[in-house]
């Protein structure tokens, strides 16, 4: 019999299969992975601890910088706890606006998903599909922030403003020709929201050319059906949560178990796998962009018909207009308050949890009562689910743990904060 | 198997008796405090009685600056804005360090604490629970990874960055933090621009460390101020 040493190997950081910088001592025995220690931390830009140097508001920026392909998701959860303290709730418009946001991060997320776990597994053409449709979707980013990425968008009391009501356009320029001008506008006519409505409308055939190139495909089925199979059991005690927990066949849904914002009223269904392998959380991920088309659809037809603010109207939290400020008194001195000192946030402590695209993103935040907070942790999804990596790799080949890195849908803006 | 339908907290009380040393409900929230001998068997018992399959999370805490603002607010003084932006006092832990001479030294045993966060998926609750390490200066918990296996990398975390020894951990290394940190670093005395930087040696022809060379500077003084619309009449018992 052929003698066949273990040995150790060193993968990434640099390695573009490591989907940002993760380092991996693998523990081999030919070409059998032994034991997988995932090295974490290149990226660990305390975030946390720089968020106790700062008031509230100005740390919702670096929130969008931690999981950075579901930027408002982080956002999001980061004001919850804040409103948790606080004790107010944004306006249902505003509150429809954040979950039509969600969604459409969602999608973003998964997209950018598809295409780089397509793209480590082989499949080079699904990743330039899915870039060709997030496109459309940064562009809403951009019209209501002003940013592709990241939009610090969402704050205490809603949201920074409302829609605009009209889709920017693309400018003449020398590079471009009249005709492609026009097809590149030819969408962004009308509202912001008639153009959401008009991705909604074509987004699903794109979602069913994506499976024609994936779900029968036979190395796609080889590559994926059964490796990192993880049981319901082991997924709860391993802290899974989103897809990698779905995957595994636990109904378990934030936005329906327990419901924040207007998720209650919406109507869109949980997908859950059977077998909890790569193949299942691929489906699961999939029929979650179908369900959040939906969800969006709702959201778009209920903003059509509800105008209305979408910022609560307390100057003690929300800083005035600017037109206000310039003849009024006392919002000139709200605003000098909210932006030299910001605003003072009751002693306790909340936990809030949003299902981000990756599972649960929670943040504990702990207040003594200053305008700084005192502690912030954030629960990013994907620490837990790095950490079972050497579980679940355990037994398989060297390619398949680019396949469970792809699964486990890594990003370490928000492992390493 | 404990009688699902009644609120938690009086199950709470059932299940751990006196290992109890509080409970309370906040915004909708239940947080316990145990003492630290107890937490391996609470734990256990959250589990399996209460049936709390998942941890969320495993937090650090340092309490050492608490309710410690830079800007006094209830005096009058002449000194104005750099009352809060200069100066050296205790309660500007974050700057100190090279920069500063406030070590924590005293050993109250409510410096450190961790606290979990736990999900019951076949209930649907959460909980909170909140340990005190006894000694400040050495503090140490048991590890819950033998109940939850994803516990293993939150400890190494707050281990990480608070400190903070679980007894019974498999591989408590650091997490975070560069091969051969020193210190950690979410600890409020532990200066927020750090103690050392990294740079290219064109000499040495390497990467060197040295201390670092930016000053530290405050922005936005810490205040605390009292606002009469979240008075509460009742005492925090969390807040040591």
């Amino acid at each position: 019999m052929a003698d066949i040493r273990s040995y150790t190997m060193n993968f990434g950081p640099q390695h573009p299969a490591a989907h940002g910088v993760l380092r991996m001592v693998l523990e081999m025995e030919g070409e059998v992975i032994r034991r997988a220690d995932p090295h974490i931390g290149l990226l660990h830009r305390a975030t946390e601890k720089l968020a106790e140097s700062k008031p509230y508001n100005q740390s919702i920026g670096y929130m969008d910088r931690l999981d950075y392909v579901s930027m408002m998701c982080n956002e999001h959860g980061y004001v919850l706890a804040i409103e948790k303290l606080l004790g107010v709730t944004p306006p249902p418009r505003a509150q429809y606006i954040r979950v039509m946001f969600d969604e459409i991060t969602r999608i973003l997320n998964h997209l950018m998903w598809l295409g780089a776990h397509g793209l480590d597994v082989g499949a080079m053409t699904v990743f330039l599909y899915a870039f060709r449709e997030r496109e459309f979707l940064m562009d809403l980013y951009e019209a209501v922030s002003g940013t592709r990425m990241h939009a610090t968008y969402y704050r205490p009391g809603g949201v920074y403003r409302d829609l605009p009501d009209r889709m920017p356009q693309y400018e003449a320029s020398r590079f471009r020709s009249k005709k492609d001008l026009e097809w590149l506008n030819k969408d962004r006519q009308g509202t912001m929201l008639d153009y959401i409505e008009q991705f909604c409308e074509r987004f699903p055939t794109a979602v069913d050319e994506y499976e024609t190139l994936l779900t029968d495909n036979r190395i796609w089925k080889q590559r994926l059906v059964g490796i990192g199979v993880v049981s319901p059991e082991r997924a709860m005690e391993l802290g899974f949560t989103g897809p990698m927990l779905r995957g595994s066949g636990v109904e378990w849904d934030l936005r329906k178990t327990q419901p924040y914002e207007v998720y209650d009223r919406m109507d869109f269904d949980v997908p859950v796998g059977t077998n909890g392998d790569c193949y299942d959380r691929y489906l699961v991920r999939i029929e979650e962009m179908r369900q959040s088309v939906r969800i969006i659809k709702q959201c778009v037809d209920w903003l059509r018909q509800n105008p209305g603010p979408v910022m609560i109207d307390d100057h003690k939290i929300v800083p005035p207009t600017r037109e206000e400020m310039k003849d009024d008194m006392e919002s000139l001195i709200h605003h000098f308050k909210l932006f030299t000192e910001g605003y003072c946030v009751p002693e306790g402590e909340a936990y809030a949890a949003v299902e981000a695209p990756k599972g649960e993103f929670g943040v504990y935040m702990i207040s003594d009562g200053a305008n700084k907070p005192y502690r912030v942790k954030v629960r990013p999804p994907g620490f837990p689910h790095l950490a079972a990596m050497d579980e679940m790799a355990k037994g398989h080949m060297l390619a398949d743990v680019v396949t469970l890195i792809g699964t486990q849908d890594i990003v370490f803006g928000e492992i390493d904060r | 198997m404990v009688d699902a339908r009644k609120p938690l907290a009086e199950r709470l009380q059932e299940v751990l008796g006196d290992r109890l040393r509080s409970c309370d409900e906040q915004l909708g929230e239940v947080t316990v405090e145990i003492g630290p001998s107890d937490l391996y068997g609470v734990m256990r018992s959250l589990r399996d009685d209460l049936r709390f399959e998942q941890l969320t999370d495993v937090c650090g805490v340092d309490y050492a600056a608490w309710k410690q603002d830079e800007w006094i607010t209830d005096q009058a003084s002449g000194t104005g804005f750099s009352r809060g932006v200069r100066g050296n006092t205790f309660a500007r832990l974050g700057l100190t360090g090279v920069y500063g001479l406030d070590p924590v030294t005293t050993n109250t045993g409510r410096r450190f604490a961790a606290v979990y966060h736990l999900l019951s998926l076949s209930n649907n609750e959460r909980l909170r629970v909140r340990t005190y390490c006894d000694n400040d200066d050495f503090p140490v918990l048991d590890s819950v990874v033998s109940i939850w296996a994803g516990a293993n990398w939150f400890e190494r975390e707050a281990f990480d960055l608070y400190g903070i020894i679980f007894d019974g951990h498999p591989d408590l290394r650091r997490i975070l933090t560069d091969y051969g940190f020193v210190g950690h670093p979410f600890r409020k005395d532990f200066p927020l621009i750090g103690n050392v930087e990294v740079r290219y040696n064109e000499e040495k022809g390497r990467v060197v460390y040295q201390p670092v060379t930016i000053e530290p500077r405050v922005l936005v003084p810490r205040v605390i101020r009292q606002d009469n619309r979240y008075a509460e009449p009742e005492e925090d018992a969390s807040n040591g």
